[in-house]
């Protein structure tokens, strides 16, 4: 179609229509990049914000077993179940663990095709580690525990904080998190050149969980780490914990790497993760750290912890407070309720501010009862962390109530520095999305950074669109060397490469040649649709409750809804911090004046039904909520890693559920479960299989 | 050439408004929707004379659900794409159906609102066909519509 022009046109007009062609083809593809731009931040918090509940799920969990620790009599079978898991390391002599560890007896035989490594070790030794890993091969168990025999050896000569100084014919490499991601390590190592003693590195924490090949990445890291002790730098990530692993993969790789001796691996590792140092300093003026700092944070202190007293930063050691714990549970039941969150209705001005967490973004308007102050108040009140502190100084019951308060402070320095995360706001608060930590601001910065005499704080643990990210007046970088970390095509990595005059000078990239040659809107469109599947299966886990919430904005039961409460009441079930409204088109595929069809929206969701015939609904919904936590319970009860539990261990983690949930779920209707899922009747459950029966499947994926 | 600029800016407007204008005067209900069988009238007092099947077309893909009215929110977008397209056939003088980076990128580094050359590779990066390097405009209007919701 097209308008009539005469074909012989002046000069003047022709120019006339050459500009604004021009100017409409500018403004139309500087839209569509704004748009996409638009997109792509909202799907990058639908992918974070589901991430962090699920951090924050884990902590839950984690004190609830804390609390059953506290709290059962010491002949309680579900105590029994977990306490395994509580054992401090024993203080065992160091020839005990070196029997336990021994590789001796085991055999190389002449069917193993992979490399054979010769200790000590060396560069040829590591490179041909990395050669293998890239060709896919595995390392035979014997290797694996000798090399983090050694690895563990040489751990514990380091002191917890590593100090470097930057030479001038030098530059120092930092890398920050991994999970698991070799395609990035060996991208790196092509990019920049492999670890030497004139290419020092450091790395930043979290190279396990999430991805395929956390154990190939951490052979490599302590291959290097054997031939260049003084150049090449550790530090201990949130993910570096036995705790962490058991939900979000590492226990499940090396398990399904090495069946027969996968056991011993995983407690080696438990043990060198306890002994990685917690922060590298440069030239006494850069402090590189995984998560990042509070405002009680002291290097000096840190530097005088017994790091490995803490296996896992999850648990404060010895903690023993009474009104606590319940407190927190009370606290936990608050904030399913949603009270202290205003319906955050995100308006069209707000899009180039969207809110990563409903934390930072909630705005102060006549809606709310509280002021901000109060409400941020109320939060660390809720937290529980000042609550600890009280509890523990009020009590004099207990013989070691001094060694205990000073356990408390250098458990908090440890858990403020692998699992913080900084905030535009100024002041300190605990970081309650993620469940540990703190969100510390600017004015915390400046003022760490001063005390400690420093000029730049380097730190991971966020992924970042671009790789990197300033903050803080640029005092603050954030780095994350984990590309396509959410979906393909969903970020950058990057590493930071800093010579004498400590400038630091960034390199990205992206792993995987398919996206490379994805266009930028191929690439948001996919990264987006994964996100939404992501998110709808969410909803549907939590369908019950909106259902219930939804009809209380429906008294006559007409199955309708307007927008805006759909919008509130979505975001006070979910807890997800996400911009609804502008979601909205994307979920919902129909309204009419501003009122949508619930009832036939869940539907729409379109995700299976799991394959086996479950009658209680309850079990159903609890099954989809709390898959995460029912595999964690599973992995820590089934002590032997075999993959199989029994009937009564079964029933016992449903109880441990259940309590930790408080739900009602009838004895009757998990036994009956249990009939149905052991599959082939030998009175035993595969818990692989129950988990993928489970699984949910969006069917929308297939269109 | 700056008031070349300016009113080749105004143009642009312009027909934004103009549309708008020829619309309102067919909205009996001023509930912006106007009556299908106007719509032929509409387009030609806009100085366009599409063909019968052209029109048909057109219809076809902003008429809400046979309901036979138009609603000026699926008409702007449909308009605009339109002029997006002609702009681009503007450019393409022979009318090939695509155009080549190099000419692009001379059209816009050189006129209107300047691009840099950063947001130049950029554009033809994410527009280019990747094994004929063209650009093929009239799928990729197509493609990107412009969503007057969002």
């Amino acid at each position: 179609m097209g308008c009539g022009m005469g074909k012989s046109e002046p000069l003047l007009k022709k120019c006339h229509q050459a500009i604004s062609a021009a100017l409409l083809i500018q403004r139309w593809y500087r839209q569509h990049v704004a748009r996409l731009e638009m997109r792509r931040r909202c799907t990058w918090n639908i992918f974070q914000s589901i991430e962090y509940a699920g951090e924050q799920d884990q902590i839950k969990l984690y004190n609830f077993f804390g609390f059953l620790m506290d709290h059962f009599t010491p002949a309680s079978s579900e105590r029994n179940l977990i306490s395994h898991i509580f054992r401090k390391n024993e203080i065992c002599r160091d020839t005990e663990w070196e029997r336990y560890f021994c590789y001796k007896s085991i055999e190389v035989t002449k069917i193993y095709t992979g490399p054979h490594l010769t200790f000590p070790m060396m560069f040829c030794g590591v490179s041909k580690l990395v050669e293998a890993f890239k060709h896919k091969e595995q390392l035979h168990a014997r290797y694996v525990l000798q090399l983090l025999g050694e690895t563990w050896r040489l751990l514990r000569t380091f002191p917890n904080i590593s100090h470097v100084i930057a030479c001038h014919t030098k530059q120092i490499t930092i890398c920050g998190d991994l999970h698991g991601h070799l395609e990035d390590l060996l991208l790196i190592f092509y990019k920049n050149g492999l670890p030497s003693s004139d290419k020092p590195y450091v790395f930043n924490g979290d190279f396990v969980d999430r991805g395929k090949n956390s154990l190939e990445i951490l052979l490599i890291l302590f291959g290097f780490l054997l031939v260049y002790p003084n150049d090449v730098h550790l530090n201990r990530g949130n993910h570096e914990d036995h705790i962490v692993n058991l939900r979000y993969g590492f226990t499940k790789e090396v398990l399904g790497k090495y069946r027969v001796h996968g056991k011993k691996i995983l407690k080696l590792l438990q043990m060198i993760f306890s002994w990685l140092p917690l922060a590298t300093v440069i030239d006494n003026k850069v402090l590189i750290v995984h998560g990042g700092i509070s405002d009680t944070t002291d290097l000096d202190k840190i530097a005088c912890v017994d790091r490995q007293k803490y296996a896992s930063a999850l648990r404060p050691p010895k903690m023993k407070v009474h009104g606590c714990m319940t407190k927190m549970n009370e606290n936990r039941e608050r904030e399913a309720c949603g009270q202290w969150k205003a319906g955050v209705d995100s308006a069209p001005d707000h899009w180039h501010d969207l809110p990563r967490r409903s934390l930072n973004n909630t705005p102060v308007c006549s809606k709310l009862d509280l002021s901000v102050d109060e409400k941020l108040n109320r939060r660390c009140r809720l937290s529980g962390f000042d609550q600890a502190r009280c509890e523990l100084k009020n009590s004099d019951s207990y013989l070691e109530s001094k060694t205990t308060e000073t356990d408390l402070d250098e458990w908090k320095q440890i858990v403020d520095m692998l699992w913080s995360d900084p905030m535009p706001q100024n002041g300190c608060i605990p970081n309650e999305v993620r469940g540990g930590g703190c969100y510390w601001g600017p004015d915390v910065t400046e003022e760490v950074l001063r005390r400690n005499n420093l000029q730049l704080l380097i730190r991971s643990h966020e992924c970042k669109q671009d790789g990197y990210e300033f903050c803080h007046n640029r005092r603050v970088i954030t780095i994350f060397s984990a590309s396509n970390y959410y979906e393909v095509g969903s970020n950058r990595g990057a590493f930071i490469r800093m010579g004498p005059d400590l400038v630091p000078h960034f390199i990205q990239y992206q792993a995987s040649t398919t996206c490379r040659e994805l266009t930028l809107r191929q690439s948001v469109g996919w990264t987006e649709r994964s996100a939404l599947q992501a998110l709808r299966k969410q909803l549907f886990v939590h369908r019950s409750d909106l259902i219930s919430a939804f009809q209380e904005f429906d008294p006559n039961n007409k199955g309708m809804i307007s927008v805006t409460h759909w919008a509130s009441t979505t975001e006070r079930v979910l807890n997800l911090g996400l911009p609804w409204r502008v979601l909205r088109p994307q979920l919902v595929s129909s309204t009419q004046h501003g009122m949508m069809d619930y009832q036939q929206w869940i539907k729409e969701l379109s995700i299976t039904e799991p394959k086996l015939e479950i009658s209680d609904n309850n079990i159903l919904d609890t099954m989809y909520k709390n898959h995460s936590n029912l595999e964690t319970i599973f992995r820590i009860i089934d002590t032997d890693h075999s993959g199989l539990i029994s009937f009564k261990e079964f029933h016992q983690t449903w109880e441990l559920l259940r309590s930790h949930l408080k739900t009602e779920i009838s004895a009757k209707a998990i036994a009956d479960l249990a009939q149905s899922i052991d599959f082939n009747k030998d009175g035993s459950i595969d818990i692989n299989e129950f988990l993928e029966a489970f699984r949910l499947v969006d069917i929308s994926a297939h269109n | 050439m700056a008031e070349s600029k300016q009113s080749a800016e105004a143009t642009v407007s312009d027909v934004q408004k103009k549309i708008r204008a020829a619309f309102e005067a067919f909205d009996y209900e001023s509930n912006n929707t106007v009556d299908v069988r106007e719509i032929g009238t509409i387009i030609y007092s806009l100085g366009c004379f599409p063909s019968q099947a052209d029109l048909h077309d057109l219809i076809a893909e902003v008429e809400e659900d046979q309901t036979g009215y138009i609603h000026l929110d699926s008409f702007l977008p449909v308009m605009s794409k339109d002029l997006l397209l002609q702009a681009f056939e503007v450019l393409d003088k022979e009318k090939r159906g695509y155009l080549e980076p190099e000419e692009l990128t001379k059209y816009m580094t050189q006129e209107g609102e300047i691009f840099t050359q950063e947001e130049m590779d950029e554009m033809l990066t994410a527009l280019a066909d990747h094994e004929k390097n063209v650009v093929y405009y009239k799928d990729l209007i197509n493609q990107l519509t412009i969503d007057p919701d969002m």
